[in-house]
């Protein structure tokens, strides 16, 4: 597991490289949360993640979470077609924007 | 604003290491594999065993990566618990190895070269992926701010479906068709039917390989499609899931109740105490049997297996442990996946002792009915076992369990296919048959005329004897008493009478259910006249024969247009919920001279509880029409036509609130082997002038 970040604009954008499930979930938390900012709006590209599992989809709603009691708002793009199945059957898609690319994300965030 | 961090526990370090893993003691409570903070708690219990080894897989190997002897320190009365850290919660499976004597004329069966299946196990892996163990569930779904709905237990329509079959079928055009996420994209269906609870047929793990017969014509081996084989009681069935293989069906699952109840839909689960997978002494050893069987198994003097339940063995339910266990578990799907309520598959076995008699006040049936965890969950009794113990009005109800109504539905039956003598006792079941519940109310009558087991309805009608054949056992399987009419020809036909009278059959059946006080019940598919082919034993055939065929939608539109007015109706009434029976008076071809002799088959009831609530129904089972003189309606109001299953479609049900009136005030008449139904509105002061009435 591999993060990198970027900022568009008004918009953070930080990557996910790498598998994310129990054994990556402790530590790619932490380091999301420390790359994640106070406020403002953040887009997690999920374009290089090769695999998902049930932790790592918790890692995804935990930032969720984080996001919505700060003054943070967040959005994913890239997500692979198994991992947004996995998303839309468990619900946990519900709960976030998703975009279809970096540069839809950066608009849906910032419209 | 994120949430303090906590202090960090003292118990989150290990203190030894057993089998090459870092372990401490662990919390005997709860029971099950549970993740702490570093690692997994794992707790079983065995009040006979005398040692136990904790085996651990990488998941879907073969062979354990260790095995892991709990220490003497580590048990606590029956209870062996151990944290075991630093292990991968999602890819690891786990077992037991459970020690002591196998000596089957004392009840014992140990056997430690069995891996057993935790009974606590919370998740198994699909065992399509590789072998059927036990797995770690997380269990942090984020329900936001559901909880149960707590309808009124009369309010339900209940819906009776399985999860695989309603979306299996590739007509069901949904994105994962079998499983817990298609059922989902059905809801927006289940709304326009109107129903507000579905029922499931078996969604515990079981073992849907367990049948040893195969098709007699194509050879195939046949499967255990209902599920009625309990593998592991706290997992939800993982090949119902399109996560499964992730390992990811209790959040799936967890889904389908969320979004149900987002719906308005409760969802009661038919869950199987009586018996388990593990059959009599020939069968697999799979948990229970080699945990213990001398506790959770009803045991001869000698050690052999009671077989109350048809399938080999009895789950010995009124052993102290076993209703621990009984409890434990619906506490479990209560709180940690909302479920509304529960049906007893086989009840009556529920209330019989260690030795098999009945009890007068069985100790489970009572916990259950008073546990705080479980208050407000319908509780539903399957009133009889395979052994002949037939509880039906009878069974022990503490005021808080309801029961499938048999005798409703063998009366429906028999009145509508013409049976004479029936038409006063078709009464006392329509008023939630106060000769068995009279002082429980209509909740306690869980109306039904056709369930998963035995006809559809459109089978019903279409076939006088069962066709089980491709049961492979010559036929020889199912019920022989159907109290079913074919209408003049055994199964498909092209004639057009033939097939008129069938379509009639159908709404008569349907609307003498839903306008029957007490809880009704529909079985998925009988809306739009699903077949099985004849088959009323079709347990075993995962196949287009039991599953929904969502053609049929499109086909049987005016069927299923029928059946949602009626529902509608149904809630816009709610004398054809609650009651009270007294508000039903009873008429007849005369008004107020209902017809009670033996030769009739003509009955109307009217449902009054004042103006704004009262409803006509008459029902005529004979083969010619008659004209009913009809009772004066409440003040003030004229009756409206809304429903005449003997009317051409649209016109067989009318706009529930929308009514037509009724031309002549003082007759109907009801066309042969027909139901018609009345509704009482307030008519305008010059609609009165102009009226017939006076």
């Amino acid at each position: 597991m591999r993060l990198s970040t970027e900022v568009r604009g008004d918009v953070t954008v930080i990557a996910l490289e790498g598998s994310l499930d129990s054994r990556t979930a402790p530590q790619a938390q932490q380091e999301i949360e420390a790359l994640f900012p106070e406020e403002g709006l953040v887009l997690l590209d999920l374009s290089g993640t090769t695999y998902m599992s049930s932790a790592g989809l918790r890692v995804l709603l935990l930032i969720y979470r984080r996001a919505q009691n700060g003054r943070a708002r967040l959005a994913l793009t890239g997500v692979p077609e198994e991992v947004h199945d996995i998303m839309a059957a468990t619900g946990f898609l519900d709960f976030f924007t998703v975009a279809g690319s970096v540069e839809d994300g950066v608009k849906a965030l910032t419209v | 604003m994120t949430a303090r961090p906590a202090i960090e526990r003292i118990d989150a370090y290990p203190t030894r290491s057993i089998g090459g893993f870092s372990v401490r003691a662990g919390r005997p409570l709860p029971f099950g594999a549970t993740p702490v903070p570093g690692g997994v708690n794992f707790s079983v219990y065995s009040n006979n065993a005398t040692a136990m080894t904790l085996v651990l897989y990488r998941a879907g190997e073969p062979e354990p990566m260790a095995e892991l002897p709990f220490p003497d320190s580590y048990v606590i009365g029956g209870v062996y618990s151990m944290t075991v850290f630093d292990l991968d919660a999602e890819g690891i499976e786990y077992g037991y190895r459970a020690y002591g004597p196998f000596d089957p004329e004392r009840g014992h069966r140990f056997d430690p070269s069995v891996v057993l299946a935790d009974p606590y196990a919370r998740l198994m892996s699909d065992a399509s992926t590789g072998p059927r163990r036990s797995r770690v569930a997380l269990d942090d779904f984020d329900w936001e701010d559901d909880s149960p709905l707590r309808l009124p237990h009369e309010d339900l329509v209940i819906y009776e479906l399985h999860a695989r079959g309603f979306t299996k079928s590739p007509t069901s055009g949904v994105s994962a068709p079998g499983t817990y996420a298609g059922l989902i994209e059905k809801i927006p269906y289940l709304r326009e039917l109107g129903v507000n609870c579905v029922e499931l047929l078996p969604i515990f793990e079981f073992d849907e390989n367990d049948n040893p017969r195969s098709h007699p014509v194509t050879g195939e081996p046949l499967s255990n499609y209902w599920g009625y084989n309990t593998v592991a009681y706290f997992a939800p069935k993982a090949s119902y899931a399109s996560t499964g293989r992730y390992g990811m069906q209790a959040d799936e699952f967890k889904n389908l109740v969320k979004q149900l109840h987002k719906a308005g839909i409760e969802v009661i689960l038919d869950v199987v105490f009586n018996h388990t997978a593990e059959g009599n002494e020939h069968g697999p050893t799979i948990s229970f049997k080699g945990l213990d069987n001398a506790t959770y198994y009803m045991l001869t003097p000698d050690g052999h297996y009671y077989n109350f339940s048809g399938t080999g063995n009895t789950l010995n339910c009124n052993n102290p442990v076993v209703r621990g266990f009984v409890l434990d578990c619906l506490r479990y799907w209560a709180s940690e996946y909302h479920i509304d309520g529960f049906r007893f598959d086989l009840a009556a076995i529920l209330g019989r002792g260690p030795d098999g008699s009945p009890l007068w006040n069985p100790p489970l049936l009572e916990s259950l009915a008073y546990d705080p965890v479980l208050r407000d969950c319908k509780l539903i009794a399957e009133a009889w076992d395979a052994a002949g113990l037939y509880q039906v009005g009878s069974f022990p109800n503490y005021c808080r369990w309801s029961e499938w109504n048999g005798r409703y539905r063998d009366t429906v039956r028999r009145f509508v296919k013409g049976d004479t003598g029936v038409a006063g006792d078709l009464a006392t079941r329509m008023v939630g048959s106060p000769d068995m519940y009279g002082r429980r109310g209509t909740s306690a009558t869980i109306n039904f005329v056709l369930c998963h087991d035995g006809f559809t309805l459109n089978d019903l009608v279409s076939y006088n004897e069962k066709h089980n054949y491709a049961n492979g056992e010559d036929n020889r399987d199912g019920d022989n008493n159907n109290q079913s009419w074919n209408c003049g020809h055994e199964g498909p036909t092209g004639d057009p009478e033939i097939i008129a009278l069938r379509g009639r059959q159908m709404r008569n059946i349907l609307m003498i259910l839903l306008a029957s006080q007490g809880v009704p019940m529909i079985l998925a598919g009988d809306e739009v006249g699903r077949t099985q082919q004849g088959n009323n034993n079709a347990y075993c055939h995962d196949s287009p024969l039991t599953w929904f065929d969502w053609d049929l939608v499109e086909r049987n539109a005016d069927q299923l247009r029928f059946v949602q007015k009626a529902i509608r109706f149904r809630q816009a009434h709610p004398v054809l919920r609650r009651g009270p029976a007294s508000a039903v008076s009873w008429h007849g071809v005369r008004q107020w001279t209902a017809d009670w002799s033996e030769g009739c088959r003509v009955l109307a009831g009217m449902f009054d509880a004042g103006a704004d609530d009262c409803v006509y129904v008459a029902a005529n089972a004979h083969w010619e029409g008659h004209s009913l003189e009809l009772p004066t309606p409440p003040a003030g109001t004229a009756w409206h036509l809304f429903a005449d299953t003997s009317a051409p479609s649209p016109l067989d049900a009318h706009e529930p609130g929308a009514e037509p009136p009724l031309q002549n005030q003082s007759r109907v008449e009801v066309g042969p082997r027909s139901v018609v139904v009345l509704v009482a509105h307030r008519v305008q002061v010059d609609q009165r002038d102009n009226g017939k009435e006076e």
